[in-house]
């Protein structure tokens, strides 16, 4: 009868372990030793692209075997706390960044003695140092764009979106382009924290404050990106009760060519594909300035793994080497986080969308997510819960973003 | 929905067999010792998975309701501190009211629902053991398939529900989008789910009542609505009592349904007690809060089955 309750309380056993955990330092040794790393990236459909990696790890290190465990994005943030809790954790594993400041500060984290660091696009690398040692490797970035369905803007005689568009631009066309009674809508942008960040960026304001104890959106620009976002719902987007807001409808929408435009990632690329209209794609409109969401993920090593050195050098030729960057260019499985452009050039022409440039144009100006320490989650999910009440019409703006900020900064001062 | 023995042992009010004679000498004292044992024995298949798996935690998390502890790094002891923060934090009240929101919706439509479905296939209905069957079906299946189903039947704009509903010129309400629907879409899969548990104690109840009484009844020229009211209500009371202290349980520890149907939201609405413990541990990194949580849920549910046993006097009839 308890074990809902007991799903909790059963952690309690895991305490024990912490506690009596063993802080004894890792020898490496001589022999073969069989290292694991559980991973989230894989999953859905690039499993035998990992495997083609790890086989090629395995064929030059003869020494060292990888145990891959692969688990759905959804589940692989519980299953991570759950097994640093407990001690189980695998030798390396995936870290978005998000997290990274937070496992970092909590020490789960090894520090990595980085053989090769030039071969890492500079940005990526410092996303993951921390007083300049490097706590993880970046495996791959992927960034935001905008999409649009060239058939819908010739039919509507609307010229295509370019990279100096900002969002009047963007609006005034999105307004040309709904119609209501074809059921065709102007525009799609996720009504939630990773595009209000961004929007913010896009304005010229700022999540955080400086020391990150306080949040500094409740401006006149932060008003004006939440605007940004909520206001298209209704008038060039579908509505919360149209179904917006669930998994894949802005996909699934543009797929079947009743959506003008979109912002979502690059990794919907696949998706999109074998849509029987013509689309591409473009940097993302600012208003103030450009910004475009870039997400990249690395790949940790354990500080309680006892072969370090081994779990390193897997970590480092699945962020790096060769094998790694062709099979994701072949496959198109999100882009290498590797500095020499010359060997991503081939990532330019291989297919829809036309203008993959954009991709590479969207680095100009980056909008990252603001991060803490504690209260990572909490902050997201707060602010993404009372832009939705704004949204759905049950606040204003204003009162949603009021809200939004007493409730985060009393989970930055530890409430 | 399993019974643990002492659940179910509410049910069982036959008079108590005393099975050991009075120690008069050494040898009925070797013989009570060798008593203990076998009893021992045969206890032990479902005691140990009971210490292990629910005493130990529940120890444990007594110790980690008083710890800080964000899964990483190891507990800080903070002494009551997660108890004062839980009782002067708003939200707390919040997780609980609509926890006693959803009791109080589900409860009621969940009893009188079985009741009505255990009354007609207690009658000479063919196929009556077809039915139970059916109904019985939904608190076999698995919750996360039936909080998806009905995602689907209650879905806003393409959902069955909402389409029949326009059929009669009714526009439908926007179900678990909306927070005020929230909670009345996730308290009527639950008592449809439930329904059949219900309804096949509810039989049980039925069944044991002599059919002399109701034909004492017609003589005294009884109706069908006289004899429910005077006959079969009271004698139904000990099953009442039984399908009332095993739901209310069951309400406060709601979770599965709200974890696949809303996750809690939109906005909230229908955040209950464990949905706020599991995100506090696994979202938040709080488990200590968390713990202490379970722990304030573990006292208002002892203290509501404690009131409802002590109560059980004023109308439960064990004829």
């Amino acid at each position: 009868m308890n074990r809902k309750l007991m799903a909790v309380v059963g952690l309690a056993g895991a305490a024990a372990l912490v506690m009596t955990g063993c802080s004894t330092t890792p020898a490496e040794p001589d022999g073969p030793v069989t290292i694991t790393y559980t991973n989230f990236i894989s999953n859905d459909g690039n499993e035998a692209n990992l495997a083609k990696i790890v086989d090629a790890f395995e064929a030059e290190n003869p020494n060292i075997k990888v145990k891959v465990t692969t688990l759905p994005y959804g589940d692989y943030g519980t299953a991570l706390q759950t097994d640093l809790a407990a001690g189980t954790v695998s030798d390396t594993f995936d870290v978005e960044f998000a997290n990274y400041a937070s496992y970092q500060a909590n020490g789960v984290l090894a520090p990595l003695k980085v053989k090769n660091a030039s071969a890492y696009r500079q940005s990526l690398l410092e996303a993951y140092s921390t007083g300049g040692t490097s706590y993880a490797l970046p495996s791959s970035f992927s960034d935001v764009v905008l999409y649009y369905n060239k058939d819908l803007f010739d039919a509507a005689g609307v010229s295509y979106p370019t990279k100096d568009w900002t969002w009047a631009d963007e609006k005034a066309a999105a307004e040309k382009l709904t119609d209501k009674k074809a059921g065709v809508w102007g525009d799609h942008q996720p009504v939630s924290f990773y595009e209000y960040y961004k929007a913010l960026a896009q304005n010229g304001g700022e999540f955080l404050n400086a020391d990150k104890t306080k949040v500094a959106f409740n401006t006149p620009a932060g008003i004006e990106a939440a605007h940004w976002l909520v206001d298209k719902s209704g008038t060039v987007m579908p509505t919360i009760a149209d179904g917006q807001g669930t998994a894949d409808f802005d996909t699934n929408l543009f797929k079947d060519g009743k959506l003008a435009m979109m912002h979502t990632g690059i990794w919907v690329f696949g998706a999109v594909a074998d849509v029987p209209f013509n689309w591409d794609i473009a940097v993302e409109p600012g208003n103030t300035k450009q910004a475009s969401a870039v997400f990249s993920n690395a790949i940790g090593v354990s500080a309680t793994s006892k072969n370090i050195a081994a779990a390193t050098k897997w970590a480092e030729f699945m962020t790096s080497s060769d094998t790694m960057v062709q099979t994701r260019l072949d496959s198109g499985w999100e882009l290498p986080p590797i500095s020499d452009e010359a060997k991503l050039a081939t990532y330019l022409d291989k297919g829809a969308p036309a203008n993959r440039k954009a991709v590479f144009d969207s680095l100009d100006g980056i909008a990252l997510p603001p991060v803490v320490a504690t209260g990572q989650s909490e902050m997201q999910d707060i602010m993404g819960e009372e832009l939705v009440e704004a949204q759905a019409g049950r606040k204003t703006v204003e009162q949603a973003l009021d809200s939004a900020e007493t409730r985060i900064n009393a989970v930055l001062a530890g409430g | 929905m399993s019974l643990s023995s002492a659940q179910t042992s509410l049910l069982d009010k036959a008079p108590q067999f005393r099975h050991t004679p009075p120690v008069r000498d050494s040898a009925s004292r070797s013989r009570k010792i060798k008593y203990a044992l076998t009893v021992l024995a045969f206890l032990l298949p479902s005691a140990i998975p009971l210490a292990l798996f629910t005493l130990g935690p529940m120890v444990a998390a007594a110790w980690i309701s008083l710890t800080k502890w964000n899964l990483l790094v190891p507990p800080q002891f903070v002494g009551f501190d997660n108890y004062s923060k839980l009782l002067s934090n708003p939200k707390t009240g919040e997780v609980f009211l609509h926890t006693v929101y959803y009791i109080a919706g589900y409860l009621p439509l969940v009893y009188v629902g079985g009741l009505v479905l255990a009354l007609a296939l207690n009658t000479a209905l063919k196929g009556r053991s077809f039915l139970r069957g059916i109904y019985f079906l939904p608190v076999v299946t698995s919750w996360i398939v039936v909080a998806l189903v009905w995602r689907w039947l209650l879905n806003p704009s393409t959902g069955i529900v909402n389409t029949v509903l326009s059929f009669f010129g009714v526009e439908g309400p926007g179900w678990w989008t909306d927070p005020a629907w929230a909670m009345p879409s996730i308290i009527l899969a639950s008592a449809w789910k439930d329904l059949g548990f219900v309804m096949v104690i509810l039989l049980a109840g039925l069944q044991a009542i002599s059919p002399e009484l109701y034909d004492a009844a017609k003589v005294d020229g009884a109706g069908w609505w006289r004899r429910t009211i005077s006959v079969t209500l009271p004698l139904l009371s000990p099953s009442t009592f039984f399908v009332l202290v095993i739901s209310l349980i069951n309400g406060f520890q709601v979770f599965d349904q709200v974890y696949a149907m809303t996750g809690g939201g939109p906005a909230g609405a229908s955040q209950v007690v464990v949905q706020q413990i599991y995100d506090l541990t696994f979202r938040y990194g709080r488990a200590g809060e968390a713990s202490a949580l379970s722990w304030m849920l573990f006292i208002v549910v002892l203290a509501v089955t404690v009131i409802q046993i002590r109560g059980q006097k004023r109308w439960v009839n064990y004829g």
